[in-house]
């Protein structure tokens, strides 16, 4: 195999915000046209803007080596770590007109550089560190088997770059959301055999700001530049809520446990018994639209469900296989 | 070309609350000369909230639908996002994890079956672009779609996590640009609408527990598509249709805005292009009146 390696070069269009919140009333988009080289990293291309074009161009770096998170921003929509991100992949993957934006335009400051302070802040409720009694004068090492640290599934090498935060839709329109980067942290912790905290369990559990929230889209899985995979994070949140025992017997933990009850009667979901069982009273607020829907024959009774075929394996597997009490 | 045939697992939706879909779909592959074999012995997925409760029931209940297909011998195929996340997520981590897979089939041995992972598993979205192919598809429209502008809108189950996604489908999809359903839309002569929520979450996943971040999310997505002219929506996915059909009131409310599009699934765009009659379709089945057939 030949070891040669071709530097290329292409024609790009980047069209990139900037804003500086002390002068201007609204954000706008600057045009800059380069030629581009297959060697090559986003924080390249912010740089040379910064050298080549404008001077009060801004945005963090420090690194430069995927560690720090400063560089975390978006391109096209898809958040990425400026300095390690190959401007090549960027090229196959969008094509040659490149949008450049900070993670979150509405906590711009000044072009990428953003408030991450409800980051910061949600990281700090978690208590993002381990709660174990220290004995001072300790006899022996406090060891932790290969097995023990598996457990933390990669939550360690978070780098609190915000890329998930800032995607995650549930922190846009719930502004008490810990947010996917908050979880990982507080799972990260929880699944330490040596922590013993008593309450961050209990904490992101919580209906106003707690994983039960989290609406499932794993934009944070696709935006981590880690591969940290902070949803896989949350449902073992969940998991360790039941575990634990200190799942609450409240609508979202009824409506997870409500599929298995479905299940183990008919197969299949019985739909209006799942959000009966999980709103109880609640469910008059459902009304309006059930209404609507029963008239367009969108709701089968419950004598009317058609069961899966074989449901006596259902039953002995739904039997033989559960892990978890509720 | 052979007869495409698969193993189609339904899901609960397209039996209860979405029944058009189900229509439709069997409509379509009726036309298509696609023939689906209905895994009548399928239990519900857990619909991406039972593995929060229970992981390994879950998969084990998962494995047994797709040990169903494998004894058809036939690829697995689904016709809601979050059916096909669960089913394809369960595969890959018994595909992946010998000893995982091993547990899991101690169980099913119990009911007499075996999870052996010979079976595909594919929305019937890219069964229909990767095995039918969209140009013969396009041969077969006899009702162009050509006078709507129609948005499309993805689904995150379809698209995300796109490394379980491109090892599962034969069309890699870039979750922050899919062309999929753009695709298909063109295919059946209509016009695809471009917008920034066509890939982004309609939250139907919280509406229990969060009904004001699942409202706004499916505001903003009638907004988005409404604002760039959209006369419909499409969707691949029975949950995001229920969303978008039928919480109109919800979400105009969260974001202090009407909004309100006629929203179509996929199966029943294909049918109109390819001439079946809205009631083969059951377009009477929506909450928001399809009022441009
Ligand atoms: S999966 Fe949950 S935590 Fe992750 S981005 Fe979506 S809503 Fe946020
Ligand atoms: S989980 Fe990933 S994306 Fe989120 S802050 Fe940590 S490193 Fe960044
Ligand atoms: S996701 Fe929905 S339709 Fe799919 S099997 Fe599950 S509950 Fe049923
Ligand atoms: S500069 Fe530190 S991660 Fe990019």
């Amino acid at each position: 195999m030949s070891t040669e390696h071709k530097i290329t070069t292409q024609n790009v269009n980047f069209k990139v915000f900037r804003f500086n919140a002390d002068e201007d009333y609204l954000p706008y988009y600057e045009d800059y046209n380069m030629e581009v080289t297959s060697e090559e990293v986003v924080l390249d291309i912010l740089n040379r803007i910064k050298w080549d074009h404008d001077g009060s161009f801004s945005y963090r770096r420090s690194c430069r080596h995927g560690i720090c998170g400063a560089c975390a921003i978006k391109v096209n929509g898809r958040s990425t770590l400026a300095c390690k991100e190959s401007m090549n992949d960027m090229i196959d993957l969008f094509g040659n007109e490149l949008t450049i934006e900070p993670l979150s335009k509405k906590r711009a400051i000044k072009d990428m550089i953003i408030d991450k302070a409800d980051f910061w802040d949600k990281h700090a409720a978690v208590q993002p560190y381990l709660v174990a009694e220290i004995d001072e004068a300790p006899t022996s090492e406090n060891l932790v088997s290969p097995e023990e640290e598996n457990a933390l599934d990669d939550a360690d090498l978070c780098i609190q770059c915000g890329a998930c935060h800032y995607a995650c839709p549930a922190v846009e329109h719930n502004e008490d959301f810990f947010g996917p980067a908050a979880f990982a942290a507080a799972y990260r912790f929880s699944a330490d055999v040596r922590d013993h905290s008593e309450t961050r369990l209990a904490d992101v559990n919580e209906e106003k700001q707690g994983v039960w929230d989290c609406v499932k889209c794993f934009e944070c899985a696709e935006a981590c530049p880690k591969e940290i995979n902070p949803i896989g994070k949350i449902t073992k949140l969940h998991q360790m809520a039941f575990q634990e025992g200190i799942a609450k017997n409240n609508v979202a933990v009824r409506h997870a446990v409500g599929f298995k009850k479905s299940i183990v009667k008919n197969g299949v979901l019985d739909e209006g018994g799942l959000v009966l069982y999980s709103e109880g009273p609640a469910i008059v607020k459902h009304i309006p639209v059930a209404l609507k829907m029963f008239s367009k024959g969108k709701i089968v009774p419950p004598w009317g469900i058609t069961k899966s075929e074989n449901l006596d394996e259902i039953k002995k597997l739904v039997k033989s296989s559960s892990t978890a009490k509720f | 070309m052979e007869k495409l045939k698969y193993a189609l697992f339904t899901g609960c939706t397209a039996k209860q609350s979405t029944p058009e879909q189900m229509m439709s779909t069997m409509a379509v592959a009726n036309k298509l000369g696609i023939e689906l074999v209905e895994l009548t012995e399928a239990s519900c997925c857990g619909a991406s909230h039972l593995q929060d409760y229970d992981d390994f029931l879950s998969l084990v209940l998962n494995a047994r639908n797709i040990a169903y297909a494998e004894k058809h011998g036939l690829t697995m195929v689904t016709i809601c996002n979050t059916c096909q996340l669960n089913t394809a997520m369960t595969k890959h981590r018994l595909d992946n994890n010998e000893e995982l897979k091993a547990k899991v089939n101690e169980k099913l041995a119990e009911v007499g079956l075996e999870y052996k992972g010979t079976s595909p598993v594919t929305h019937f979205l890219y069964a229909i672009i990767d095995d039918f192919g969209l140009d013969k598809l396009k041969e077969m429209v006899v009702t162009p779609l050509s006078q709507f502008n129609i948005a499309p809108f993805y689904g995150c189950h379809n698209i995300r996590p796109s490394e379980l996604q491109n090892e599962t489908h034969k069309s890699a999809e870039n979750p922050y640009n899919p062309t999929s359903l753009d695709d298909l839309i063109i295919a059946c002569g209509g016009m695809n609408v471009d917008y920034d929520e066509k890939n982004k979450c309609c939250g139907f996943h919280a509406e229990l527990q969060s009904p004001h971040t699942a409202a706004a999310l499916t505001g903003n997505a009638i907004a988005g598509a409404m604002d760039n002219n959209a006369d419909w929506m499409v969707t691949p996915c029975p949950l995001c249709h229920l969303k978008l059909d039928t919480q109109a009131d919800h979400a105009s409310e969260a974001i202090g805005r009407e909004v309100e599009l006629p929203v179509l699934h996929m199966q029943q765009m294909v049918g109109l292009a390819l001439g079946c009659t809205p009631a083969e379709l059951g377009l009477k089945h929506h909450v928001t009146k399809v009022d441009f057939v």
